[in-house]
């Protein structure tokens, strides 16, 4: 019963892993962009929750439908501008970039909100759980981030299979050049992408922010985790997202339960074991060129 | 060098100027000019780096010329962005195929048809000038054979009804009866009153489908002329860069 307890915090945890990396794989498998400043814009979500949201009135709980549009569309103007013109010069000009952006937005932060901790205020909800049986207990929070990752990626999924934008950005991450001689604006669609990309990172900013605390700084962890989860699940495969993100919340609550500080540790080497035996991930294709 | 033929009738509808076109410091396309007309084949030859492709890299908008000036239907283009110049109705075939890997095949012709302009090329005359895509549709499309991907890469950009359909080395590694079955497809885009510009590496092949042949060498304009009126010396000499004399045995390059 220990284990299955294991198992189910484990999975919960896992959905918000993977609604936090699907966005990172996105980026990567359409643009080739590797956003290291990913973490960092979930923070600002979460601190756009925090901060701005109350100003309209508007209860924390909900604050996902104010800064999900506002980031959708911060995601389209930053790759139109920022990410379009370092693509334009060089892949290694793209990493510095978010490198850099990634120093900009904690430093920004730290400056207007110091490095005090903030969390979204759910109110009650926080503390109401579902008593499976006497040993195993799951909270609602954790119940609705992980339904709301399966959603989310069941959504992204279909749009990209069955619609002419997803069908495009499809088209644009295999071969941008003859997407072009197809009549696609490569950009604009690099733009939708990343704006998808930047809503799902806003969702999981705010997630974490009502699970946890934010603070300048937890960016970076959680960008690890991110990384880690896209790698285990395999690039370009968004349900491979999610079993990474889950076999991750598996492998450091098994961890955890042996000592909580084994916890980074254990999916550490998870991560370490696949990338050793399945560097394409387990969902992930061997890149075959035509 | 503009063809005076077309121009008289009025019916060019891209024609380039002087271009000159540079890959670095290598100087690809040295001032070549020459117009496609409507339902006219125009076929480029000329050897390996000769610049036929850089020459039609430049035209789709995926490479920027030196100089002179790219013009479609009257008005130039030089500035336009590749994807504007699709929806214009110029569409390249490019060389290798490039498909999308990961797409179908129904998929693949999907994106060429997205921005379409209206016309005689759907989806449904695109299977049926090519039948054996329909039963296939549903497959992706590394599974095909190179014959189809290159009919497939056709297909794609003929769903667009380009005015103006350039294809870049059809012939390249396939089997030669793969390259007559493709280009049966020719007469039918050609009646569509869609101009044609080829670039191909297989002379005999250009000679026998092309109203005219430009011949290239080291970027430069070696001969012009329609087939009928070339003899293989002529073409042979423009194509090698050697001094032609009638004595030359007739050899195909």
């Amino acid at each position: 019963m220990i284990w299955l307890n294991v198992i189910v915090s484990g999975v919960l945890l896992g959905g918000f892993y993977a609604l936090f990396a699907c966005g990172l794989s996105l980026m990567f498998g359409v643009m080739k962009i590797i956003n290291l400043a990913h973490g960092d814009m979930a923070v600002v979500a979460g601190y756009t929750a925090v901060f701005l949201v109350p100003k309209f009135h508007l209860p924390e709980v909900w604050s996902f439908i104010v800064v999900v549009p506002l980031f959708a569309l911060l995601g389209y103007v930053v790759q139109r501008t920022l990410f379009q013109k370092s693509i334009d010069r060089d892949p290694f000009t793209t990493l510095l970039v978010t490198f850099g952006l990634s120093v900009v937005i904690e430093n920004l932060l730290l400056e207007i909100y110091t490095a005090n901790a903030q969390s979204i205020n759910i109110g009650s909800l926080i503390a109401k759980s579902w008593q499976v049986n006497n040993t195993i207990y799951v909270s609602y929070l954790s119940l609705t981030v992980l339904i709301v990752s399966v959603v989310v990626l069941a959504a992204l999924q279909l749009f990209l299979s069955k619609t002419s934008t997803g069908r495009q950005i499809r088209a644009v991450s295999d071969d941008r050049e003859a997407a072009q001689l197809c009549g696609t604006n490569y950009r604009h669609i690099f733009g939708i992408a990343s704006s998808l990309a930047f809503a799902t990172v806003a969702l999981a900013g705010i997630a974490f922010g009502m699970y946890t605390s934010l603070d300048p700084t937890s960016g970076g962890v959680n960008l690890l985790y991110a990384f880690e989860t896209v790698v285990i699940g395999g690039i370009g495969s968004l349900w491979g997202t999610l079993v990474g993100g889950i076999l991750l919340g598996i492998a450091q609550q098994f961890g955890a339960h042996f000592n909580e500080q084994y916890t980074v540790l254990a999916g550490n080497i998870l991560f370490l074991i696949v990338l050793a035996i399945r560097p394409q991930g387990l969902f992930g294709k061997k890149v075959v060129m035509s | 060098m503009s063809d005076p033929a077309a121009e008289s009738t009025g019916l060019h509808r891209l024609a380039v100027a002087n271009l000159t076109i540079h890959h670095g410091q290598l100087r690809a396309v040295d001032d070549v000019s020459f117009s496609v007309g409507a339902s006219e084949v125009l076929a480029i030859i000329g050897a390996n780096g000769a610049g036929k492709s850089t020459l039609l890299r430049t035209i789709a908008g995926l490479h920027t010329q030196t100089s002179g000036s790219i013009t479609f239907e009257g008005e130039e283009i030089s500035g336009l962005r590749t994807f504007r110049r699709v929806r214009r109705g110029i569409s390249l075939v490019p060389e290798g195929r490039r498909l999308f890997p990961s797409l179908t095949l129904e998929e693949n012709i999907q994106v060429g048809a997205q921005k379409a302009a209206a016309g005689f090329f759907t989806i449904d005359a695109a299977y049926e000038l090519f039948p054996w895509m329909h039963e296939r549709r549903r497959q992706r499309v590394g599974q095909l054979s190179g014959g189809e991907q290159q009919a497939i890469a056709i297909a794609r950009a003929l769903v667009a009804n380009p005015k103006v359909l350039m294809i870049d080395e059809v012939s390249l590694g396939l089997a030669p009866i793969v390259i007559e079955r493709i280009y049966e497809f020719l007469p039918t885009i050609v009646a569509q009153g869609i101009g044609v510009l080829l670039v191909e590496q297989d002379v005999s092949q250009a000679l026998a489908v092309a109203t005219r042949v430009h011949c290239l060498l080291e970027g430069k304009t070696s001969l012009v002329g329609a087939p009928s009126e070339l003899s293989p010396g002529a073409i042979e000499a423009a194509y090698f860069g050697t001094t032609h004399s009638p004595s030359t045995p007739e050899e195909s390059p």
